[in-house]
């Protein structure tokens, strides 16, 4: 421990502690903008010149290092006189219109110079111009604002992972920009204009439309990927105008994906259902909620009466919160039947029953940094989840190395020590030669039903990831989107965790939603007896409630989801969007609130409950979904739908735990898998197969009406990416127009030759206009010129 | 863009660093894409020596624009950059300078209409005992120029 | 005369540096009494110690002292030469590499077996191209010679050494922005601590010394730290490369005993041209403080004695200005430099050097101001010591010396909206020219 004292006061911090944290920590406040604690020291602004003692000039805090019995003022004259100093250089080429700025009432330039600022400017020359650069749709530039911190530039580089922007030319004709020609198209690239000090990055699609103190916050949770970013939701009469990170060190820390940041635009769009509707023959006619939940219940009581409670069903996405999963698992339960699932994507469901709680990382997030080796299995982890992929880079950074066995060699923007890069069909016989390799070096059997199953050969890569893996101290093996939604998802699950115990790791699933993990939890699957997805679009209900998923674009098989849907009887929509895909296949819609205009809970990845207030009145005669599927229990005489509140529905399933802002769960967790194996099948090398990811922005029905989010780099069209060798053996060629074939679905993309994929594989995008037209989202596909 | 021979000298140049510290040829690799590119380097060069040394695009932009003799834009095959600071300038650099303009017709910054000259500006060369100086495609210093010494230097430029 | 040539002694200009010339004159003798004499490194930096070498590069430190903040022990450490040599008025370096380069090598490979290093980097200025090639020749000779690689004249000891050139930029001079530089990005300064003798080139143990304190190496080697000392003054060991240029019938490079009398310099130097008045001169590089013909006539050649007269000898480049010279014009010229080549990083360098080129240019073209003076000197004050590098520093000091020794001069401009030197006086001396463009 080091003794200092800053300003008088004494304390003690660590060795290697700057002037600046041990400030911080003595809640001193010294002047800065370049200075970030997430970000490297650049040191470069000068704003936080200190006075210490015996230094012959004023020391930059963020860049000093503590040494014992160090004296610091901060606010003695000499130091005032340098800050006041750095303050008029920073404003001789800096516009003073702050009334014309966006960043007006937000801006650290702003708010120092008032404590800094001369009243009148010494500089009578010509002032700088810098030209604005197109950065893309999300963020906007006056770069004659631009006080070159450098912020944004260590972001990317640093936080991000690419280095995306840079500072050109020198001196005072120094300016932050990409390179030429390019835009900011990281998923994490709005992260800039909250750590931007001054107006010269600022929301695109925010830009001049309120000012910061016009605006009321609430804290909210975003509904979208498995980390469950803090958000501080903002809103002026009752419309989201803005969306920023609420600082949470255990989950998104400062930071938000541009998804969770943007995607607001969509609860202002045009596609809001603002009534509950009712198609009579071709026509869709707005009705009263009364009307249309009594129609609702009139349907299910007459399938009941005919068909019986099996010919009813449920399917949920797992972005629905957790209150509205429960009461609507326990009104089809109330009604006799099984059939519910929010496993939409998953193709797989042999372990159905066989676990003993809900799959989750295994691990809270901010120990993924503690990981010294990292398997991951079937994962776009950096789309998926870009937040846990920001925290597995920094981690990387300090040496967390990482393993990867996935198709496609995307660039995550960190190193991957190994790779197998093998196509979905091989992914189990790849991780059996790991697992046989760890066993051997861990003289550790694996488990009985797999003891049959040791490759014949020894597989080079697996081998060295098994020995990566048997080095570590603190080990995890992570299955993402692409092994759990895969045709052999639960052999591939329960490889991992077989490699995992063996490795002496932890295991976890990196979830693809919200509340993926609320979804396990509320038991929105089926039991015995009951449907799967997969199997109510194969044999059609006759009554299907439909929880915030969109038909093609929400479902494994686009194609069959389509067809099925539009087979029931009657097709009840709980939604916030009058969406096309949905009028083709409901019969009636109910309008629902989003996440910003009710209560709820999400379950992240790691199974922490968050809970939520809204932050804005609901719009039009749109309802939270627990209360309509309340009131639907009533109307259909269920027991147990007397809840008074969101918090009454919430005890149901968490009990004590409801309610609160954040809790990390400790019960009902254990994924692990009893009595499921692993067929001994060989992956067949001749056929070509699918590879499939759902793109960050089209993954869930918010997100895909975000029109900026739209114009990202990130949700451009698919093409059908195939790795050169596999196009030349087929004759084909990057460019080539191709139809490919699923079974009787059929679509027409162009080629993109890409040496990142594994052979004989097509990587297909779900979730876009231009490929729900295609099957499943694994499995065979054929491919031909047309 | 960058010829197979302009890959072999920055292999060259690559050799004298540390493994994994491709990085530190950069200099080289600008300054041989920009000799083969007619003097100065397109964004294509850039982009592709980034993608030769597995550097982000920025960064190589970065250094390109930071040292001033990468020239950004298109000059004619003589690049004639004058030294005006201080001590050449107490010894005739303004002159030489004025002479040259005079002579090509052009100003700094400027290229003659057949794309034959630029004239450039240029910051202390280390060669203040020699001034006034000047340098030839960045690379041939001359020495002690005089109006004479230009004159022969210009006519045996227009020859090449 | 105190002509007393060390490093330049019996080259002979262009046709004397190679390998072969060097090893006539005496070259590697100082290397072979190392490696076969297994001098410890101990041993080694306390000669240098002992010989008072001070940095050559401009800011004097104690080379010896330098050499054993070194970290002991095995592991990857660097060398770097700095001939990044820009400093407006200094071109003495590039004589050394000109026709001594073999001399920088010996010095360099005799550091390396001081510090430990196992690999070393000449940066050279990229405007001097043709001497960078010269280098990797002379780095091939040696090389072949088996004087320099793995198992230097069959011994353990091994060093690789490489030429780095910059491509036009003066701050790549200062050690921090060189040492990124060479790792391949822009070359900005970076925050010291950590010292590179802790955290330099890619992060390990880094020694840099400018060229002619490397060329030096050998000779203090040979002939005994004491000895060498003895060459100057206590304090100021030594011979010493002068570059004088401007205003003198023979501008050039002379190497003198340290302390020797201006006048004896400018004797050397031809005297004043034309026989006119000496009027100022900048006696260590554009950015050491201006002083007059009176002042500067009584001080000799060295660290403290330029120091004590309110300059500094910096890296011994003294530019000569005679009565022709308008001392306004003069500044702005080299204010421009400054501004043109700060690298942007910090902010009262980015900004601030800018402003003061403003400033000097208003007045220098009859629009100046009454307060343009208080400005100039509080806008200087308010970057000394408040940036990053030396730079900042460097841009501030010459507005200051300027002003404190010729301070009517600019009142005169700005009273007058002219210069007090006629211009076809100027004319007939020299007319410092500044580019419209800026």
């Amino acid at each position: 421990m080091l003794e200092i004292e800053i300003d008088g006061k004494a304390l003690q911090v660590n060795e290697g502690c700057t002037v600046m944290e041990a400030a911080n920590l003595a809640g001193v406040y010294i002047p800065h903008f370049c200075y970030h604690r997430k970000l490297s020291i650049a040191a470069n602004c000068r704003m936080c010149l200190v006075q210490v003692e015996k230094a012959p000039k004023a020391l930059p805090a963020c860049a000093t290092p503590v040494t014992n019995g160090m004296k610091v003022w901060t606010h003695s004259e000499n130091a005032v006189r340098a800050q006041k100093a750095v303050m008029e250089f920073l404003l001789i080429n800096h516009p003073l219109d702050c009334p014309i700025c966006d960043q007006g009432g937000e801006c650290q330039l702003q708010d120092l110079s008032v404590g800094y600022g001369c009243g009148q400017s010494r500089y009578g020359e010509e002032k700088r111009v810098v030209f604005n650069k197109d950065l893309g749709p999300l963020v906007a530039t006056d770069m004659t604002r631009c006080i070159n911190c450098t912020r944004c530039v260590r972001f990317m580089q640093e936080i991000a992972g690419d280095m995306e922007l840079g500072q050109a030319y020198r001196g005072e004709h120094a300016e932050i920009m990409p390179f030429l020609g390019r835009t900011l198209d990281s998923e994490l690239s709005g992260n800039v204009i909250d750590l931007c000090p001054v107006g010269a990055l600022t929301s695109r699609p925010f830009r001049f439309s309120a000012r910061t103190w016009e605006l009321s916050r609430r804290r909210s949770v975003s509904p979208h990927d498995g980390v469950g970013a803090n958000l501080i939701v903002q809103t002026r009469f009752d419309r989201v105008k803005r969306v920023l990170p609420l600082e949470n060190e255990a989950i998104n820390e400062c930071w938000l994906s541009d998804k969770d940041r943007f995607s607001y635009e969509a609860l202002n769009g045009d596609e809001r259902l603002s009534a509950p509707m009712i198609r009579r023959g071709t026509q869709w006619c707005e009705v009263s909620w009364q009307e249309a939940l009594e129609f609702v219940a009139n349907g299910c009581k007459a399938a009941l009466d005919q068909q019986g409670p099996a010919a009813i069903g449920a399917l949920a996405s797992p972005h629905s919160t957790l209150e509205e999963l429960h009461l609507l698992q326990k009104l089809v339960r109330a009604l006799g039947s099984e059939n519910i699932d929010f496993r939409l994507r998953h193709s797989d469901f042999r372990a159905d029953g066989k676990r003993n709680g809900a799959p989750c990382l295994g691990m809270p997030l901010a120990q993924v940094s503690h990981l010294d080796r990292l398997l991951v299995i079937g994962s776009f982890l950096r789309k998926d989840a870009p937040l846990l992929a920001q925290r597995l880079r920094q981690a990387v950074k300090k040496g967390t190395r990482l393993s990867v066995v996935h198709p496609a060699a995307d660039d995550w923007g960190m190193p991957v020590h190994q790779r197998a890069l093998v196509a979905p069909s091989a992914m189990v016989d790849t991780l059996l030669h790991i697992l046989f390799a760890l066993a051997d070096i861990k003289q550790t059997p694996p488990q009985p039903v797999l003891q049959s199953l040791r490759p014949a050969s020894q597989d080079a890569t697996a081998t060295d990831i098994a020995r990566e893996l048997a080095e570590g101290r603190n080990v995890a093996v992570w299955i993402g989107n692409l092994a759990v939604q895969d045709v052999r998802g639960t052999e591939i699950e329960l490889l991992a965790q077989e490699i995992a115990r063996l490795a002496g790791g932890r295991f976890g699933v990196i979830s693809e939603a919200a509340n993926t993990v609320g979804g396990w939890l509320t038991r929105a699957v089926p039991g015995a007896g009951g449907k799967n997805v997969h199997q109510m679009l194969e044999s059609p209900l006759a009554v299907c409630l439909l929880l915030g998923a969109e038909p093609g674009y929400d479902f494994a098989r686009s194609d069959a989801s389509r067809r099925a849907l539009a087979a029931m009887q009657m097709v009840v929509a709980l939604t916030p969007f009058n969406s096309g895909e949905l009028r083709e296949v409901a019969h009636v819609m109910l309008p629902l609130t989003p996440f910003t205009e009710m209560a709820g809970t999400f379950v992240n990845m790691e199974g922490r409950a968050q809970f939520f207030h809204a932050a804005a009145r609901a719009f039009g005669e749109a309802r939270p979904g627990w209360k309509v599927l309340r009131v639907l229990g009533n109307l259909l005489e269920a027991p147990g739908f007397a809840q008074d509140n969101v918090l009454d529905v919430a005890r149901e399933v968490l009990g004590e735990h409801a309610g609160k802002a954040e809790v990390l769960l400790e019960t009902g967790l254990d994924g692990r898998l009893q009595g499921v194996s692993v067929e001994g099948r060989r992956p067949r090398a001749d056929t070509l197969e699918r590879v499939c990811d759902v793109p960050l922005h089209f993954a869930d029905p918010l997100v895909r009406r975000a029109p900026a989010l739209q114009r990202t780099h990130d949700a451009r069209a698919p093409q059908a990416a195939v790795h050169p060798e596999t196009l030349a053996r087929l004759g084909l060629e990057e460019g080539a127009h191709v139809r490919l074939t699923q079974g009787d679905a059929v679509i027409e993309l162009d080629v993109r030759a890409d040496d990142g994929l594994a052979q004989n594989c097509v990587r297909v995008a779900a979730a876009h206009a231009s490929t729900i037209g295609l099957g499943a989202m694994s499995g065979p596909i054929a491919m031909e010129r047309v | 863009m960058l010829s197979a021979e302009a890959k072999q000298k920055i292999d060259r140049e690559i050799a004298k660093y540390p493994a994994g510290q491709k990085q530190s040829a950069v200099m080289s690799a600008l300054r041989i894409a920009q000799e083969e590119n007619a003097g100065w380097l397109p964004k294509e060069a850039i982009s592709e020596v980034a993608a030769y040394l597995e550097m982000p695009e920025v960064a190589v932009y970065e250094v390109a624009t930071f040292y001033n003799m990468y020239e950004l834009k298109p000059v004619g095959r003589h690049k004639i950059t004058v030294c005006t600071n201080l001590p050449c300038a107490l010894s005739g650099g303004v002159h030489v300078a004025e002479y040259l303009q005079q002579k090509l017709g052009i100003g700094f910054n400027e290229t003659t209409p057949d794309g034959k000259f630029t004239l450039k500006e240029g910051e202390c060369m280390g060669a203040c005992g020699d001034a006034p100086v000047l340098l030839h495609n960045n690379h041939k210093m001359c020495s002690w120029m005089t109006p004479e010494k230009i004159d022969r230097l210009l006519a045996e430029l227009e020859s090449k | 005369m105190s002509l007393r040539p060390l490093i330049l002694a019996n080259t002979n200009g262009d046709a004397g540096w190679r390998l072969e010339h060097y090893l006539a004159r005496g070259g590697y003798s100082a290397l072979k009494k190392v490696i076969a004499g297994k001098v410890s490194p101990e041993d080694l930096i306390a000669e240098m110690k002992a010989s008072v070498l001070r940095g050559r590069g401009g800011a004097g430190f104690p080379t010896g002292l330098k050499w054993s903040f070194m970290p002991k022990g095995e592991g990857e450490k660097y060398l770097c030469c700095n001939s990044d040599e820009g400093e407006p008025g200094t071109f003495k370096d590039r004589d050394i590499l000109r026709y001594n380069p073999h001399a920088v090598i010996e010095g360099m490979t005799i550091a390396a077996w001081a510090t430990g290093a196992t690999r070393g980097y000449n940066y050279i200025h990229g405007e001097i191209f043709e001497l960078y090639e010269r280098f990797e020749e002379a780095l091939q000779e040696a090389r072949n010679a088996g004087l320099l690689g793995a198992r230097i004249l069959g011994s353990d000891f091994s060093f690789e050494l490489f030429a780095h050139h910059g491509y036009g930029a003066y701050v790549c001079g200062e050690e921090t922005a060189l040492l990124e530089s060479i790792e391949g990005k822009k070359g900005q300064p970076r925050f010291k601590p950590p010292f590179p003798a802790n955290c330099g080139l890619y992060g390990k143990p880094t020694t840099i010394n400018n060229t002619e304190t490397f060329a030096s190496v050998p000779f203090i080697i040979n002939m005994g730290g004491q000895a060498y000392l003895d060459l100057g003054k206590p304090n100021n060991g030594g011979t010493k490369l002068f570059s004088i240029s401007g205003h003198v019938n023979r501008p050039g490079v002379y190497e003198l005993e340290m302390g020797t009398p201006f006048a004896e310099l400018l004797e050397l130097a031809g005297g004043v041209r034309g026989g006119r008045k000496l009027k100022a001169v900048i006696p260590g590089g554009s950015s050491a403080p201006v002083l007059p013909a009176e002042i500067i006539m009584d001080c000799t050649m060295d660290y403290d004695s330029l120091s004590a007269a309110g300059s500094m000898l910096g890296s011994g480049a003294v530019i000569v200005m005679d009565e022709t010279v308008c001392m306004v014009k003069a500044l702005e010229r080299l204010s421009y430099f400054y501004h043109e080549e700060s690298c942007g990083q910090c902010t009262p360098c980015r900004e601030g050097s800018g402003w003061l080129y403003r400033i000097v240019h208003r007045i220098e073209n009859g629009q100046g101001r009454e307060e343009d003076l208080e400005l100039l000197e509080s806008v200087a004050g308010n970057i000394m010591g408040r940036t990053v590098c030396a730079l900042g520093d460097a841009a501030a000091m010459p507005v200051r010396g300027f002003l404190k020794h010729f301070q009517s001069e600019f009142a005169w401009h700005i009273e007058h909206k002219g210069c007090l030197v006629p211009l076809d006086v100027q004319r007939a001396g020299s007319q410092i020219y500044v580019s419209p463009s800026c």
